[in-house]
């Protein structure tokens, strides 16, 4: 039987990962894929800590990873509208050679 | 058999992060991206998760990953496909930096004397969901229903074709 402490480091090895393509990824959509990949550990930790907590009355730890999916898929819709936007601008979608806010 | 299925899904998780890191194909990282998603969906169901591993795939995989599919293909020419990090320094530091932060977080999983129980056998965890959404959560239903509106709106605005 799988404990609380082994999805708890699956889910700190892809923060790590995440926050590691956030830091090094030039490209932007390869920054939201780091993004994605670091909310999905905050979803995983906040599941496992359902269970292990033993929350069963309003499931508190999966209707609020369910919030945060919600607010996933809206931040990476806004996120390409932008995304594209900086490509009709600038013809670049890496995040360090866009550094003016209006052009 | 549990044991061996978990650890094929953490296995499966932890190796195509990796792949979704390093890869110096922007469409591999996307599919690669897909394989961690299904692996965290099946993660879910062993954490009595039911209702979230189907929307995980339903809205992840269905829709996340189709999107940013969408977004690699829209924003790169055919000749460039390889993907360029950050120089080399830059990169050492991130690497020192994460490798720091989960020595430390890892440390603190291990030694935290962590409240232990579990959660009793239940048949599905939709009604459970319905229930608590519609009443104890019904505000912050409704905040998320407006972002979601927002979103929409917000994203069709932006990508828009600029008038003049």
């Amino acid at each position: 039987m799988a404990s609380l402490e082994s999805y708890l480091f699956i889910s700190l090895i892809l923060f790590c990962l995440g926050l590691y393509a956030v830091m090094t990824r030039r490209n932007g959509v390869a920054v939201l894929m780091g993004i994605e990949l670091i909310l999905n550990a905050a979803n995983l930790n906040l599941v496992a800590f359902n269970r292990f907590g033993g929350l069963a009355e309003h499931l508190p730890g999966q209707v609020f990873a369910l919030f945060v999916i919600v607010m996933a898929a809206s931040e990476a819709a806004v996120a390409l509208a932008i995304i594209i936007n900086l490509y009709k601008t600038f013809a670049t979608v890496n995040v360090d050679e866009a550094h003016e806010m209006k052009w | 058999m549990g044991d061996i299925t978990f650890s094929v899904l953490a296995v499966l998780v932890i190796v195509t992060a990796f792949w979704v890191v390093t890869s110096r194909n922007l469409v591999h990282a996307a599919v690669a991206l897909m394989g961690t998603l299904f692996g965290v969906a099946g993660l879910y169901v062993f954490l009595y998760a039911d209702f979230m591993a189907a929307v995980q795939i339903i809205i992840y995989v269905g829709g996340i990953t189709v999107l940013i599919i969408f977004g690699v293909m829209l924003t790169q020419r055919i000749g460039d496909k390889m993907l360029v990090q950050t120089t080399m320094p830059n990169r050492a530091f991130a690497a020192i930096v994460v490798a720091a932060l989960f020595v430390a977080l890892a440390s603190l999983i291990f030694k935290t004397p962590w409240h232990r129980g579990d959660l009793p056998e239940m048949d599905g965890t939709v009604s459970i969901i319905g229930n608590a959404l519609l009443t104890r959560y019904l505000l912050h239903f409704e905040v998320a229903g407006v972002l979601l509106l927002l979103a929409l709106l917000g994203a069709a605005y932006l990508a828009r074709r600029a008038h003049g």
